[in-house]
């Protein structure tokens, strides 16, 4: 395979059928955005995966650095009451 | 409709085992599988039309017989399609020529008197609306890319142009499937194939080769030398192995 040097990185977001968000599938190389969405048509929805889908520049991801888990994670563990676990629900209210 | 079933259906046959050639050698891995899906498409929409002249036929025979048991003489499929990958940029050219006519012929082929040629068409133009935008894209960015991939894009075009006039010059039986109804009146979509081509030309920065002497014979029969190394190839197993299945 060539060096991808020159193509920079995009990253695919497909919403499957009946799904109502788009979810990372992957990414890929390609030489612009347009041909970044025919590039992700063809490696990530050849099983009818997907109705829509979205590329972003894998530059334009700002992500969290693995070694700040403990302060960015942690304070959350111990404030269970954050969930919403501590009402009654109604005896007879379905599709909770 | 015997020849022209076989036009059909050995133009997407021989291009669909052309692109399946770059299995595993693409320039890079999405555009390895994209030409590896378009040639899927392509052979999936070759069976459908061996499966119609099979049955058509009435003689036992199956659309294996006739993709794997024909010599090169009894291909009908025109020269361009049998013609070598060679670079990219020749896989690309060699596609957008025969998509940009492809495209305008299923179109037409939709409105076919024969139901079931329609139906194929109808299904065949999905697919190939895609083909089309995919070759179209590519030319573009190659004609319009960096120096190299210009030079490459437009050598690729001096090199087949002699190849795309059979697509436009009818065979007999062509003439006379667009006469019976069932096929398709070349001149009328001409003007379509060429706009489309002056488009994609012009946002590629490419100039259009010269019109001269055009290449012909593919269709009746007589092909480049191409063809027989392809089919010997693609027949090997089923000529090794007679009657072996999966």
């Amino acid at each position: 395979m060539a060096n991808h040097s020159e193509f920079p990185l995009w990253e695919v977001f497909i919403r499957s059928h009946g799904g109502l968000n788009h979810k990372h599938a992957g990414s890929l190389h390609a030489a612009d955005a347009q041909m970044a969405l025919e590039h992700a048509r063809d490696v990530y929805t050849r099983r009818m995966e997907g109705v829509s889908i979205w590329v972003v520049p894998s530059a334009a991801i700002t992500a969290s650095d693995p070694a700040d888990t403990d302060p960015f994670f942690e304070p959350a563990k111990d404030k269970i009451y954050r969930h919403p676990t501590f009402y009654d629900i109604p005896e007879g209210l379905k599709h909770m | 409709m015997r020849d022209f079933l076989l036009l059909l259906a050995d133009n997407t046959q021989i291009l669909g085992h052309r692109l399946g050639e770059w299995c595993g050698h693409g320039p890079e891995l999405e555009i390895d599988m994209a030409m590896t899906n378009l040639a899927l498409d392509l052979v999936g929409q070759s069976r459908n039309y061996y499966q119609y002249l099979a049955e058509l036929e009435g003689k036992g025979r199956t659309e294996d017989d006739l993709a794997y048991l024909r010599d090169a003489r009894e291909f009908r499929n025109c020269l361009l399609v049998e013609q070598p990958n060679g670079d990219f940029a020749r896989t690309v050219a060699r596609n957008f020529l025969f998509d940009s006519w492809h495209f305008f012929f299923l179109q037409a082929l939709c409105n076919s008197n024969d139901e079931r040629l329609a139906a194929i068409a109808a299904k065949s133009l999905k697919e190939v609306t895609y083909h089309l935008r995919w070759s179209s894209e590519w030319v573009i960015r190659l004609g319009d890319g960096t120096e190299e991939s210009h030079r490459r894009i437009q050598d690729a075009f001096d090199h087949l142009w002699t190849y795309r006039g059979e697509l436009l010059t009818p065979a007999p039986f062509e003439t006379e499937a667009a006469s019976a109804g069932y096929g398709v009146d070349l001149h009328s979509i001409k003007p379509l194939t060429e706009d489309k081509l002056a488009d994609i030309l012009y946002q590629a920065t490419l100039r259009r080769p010269e019109d001269g002497w055009m290449q012909s014979g593919g269709k009746t029969g007589r092909h480049s030398e191409h063809l027989g190394y392809l089919l010997a190839e693609m027949q090997y197993v089923q000529r090794a192995y007679p009657n072996s299945v999966w």
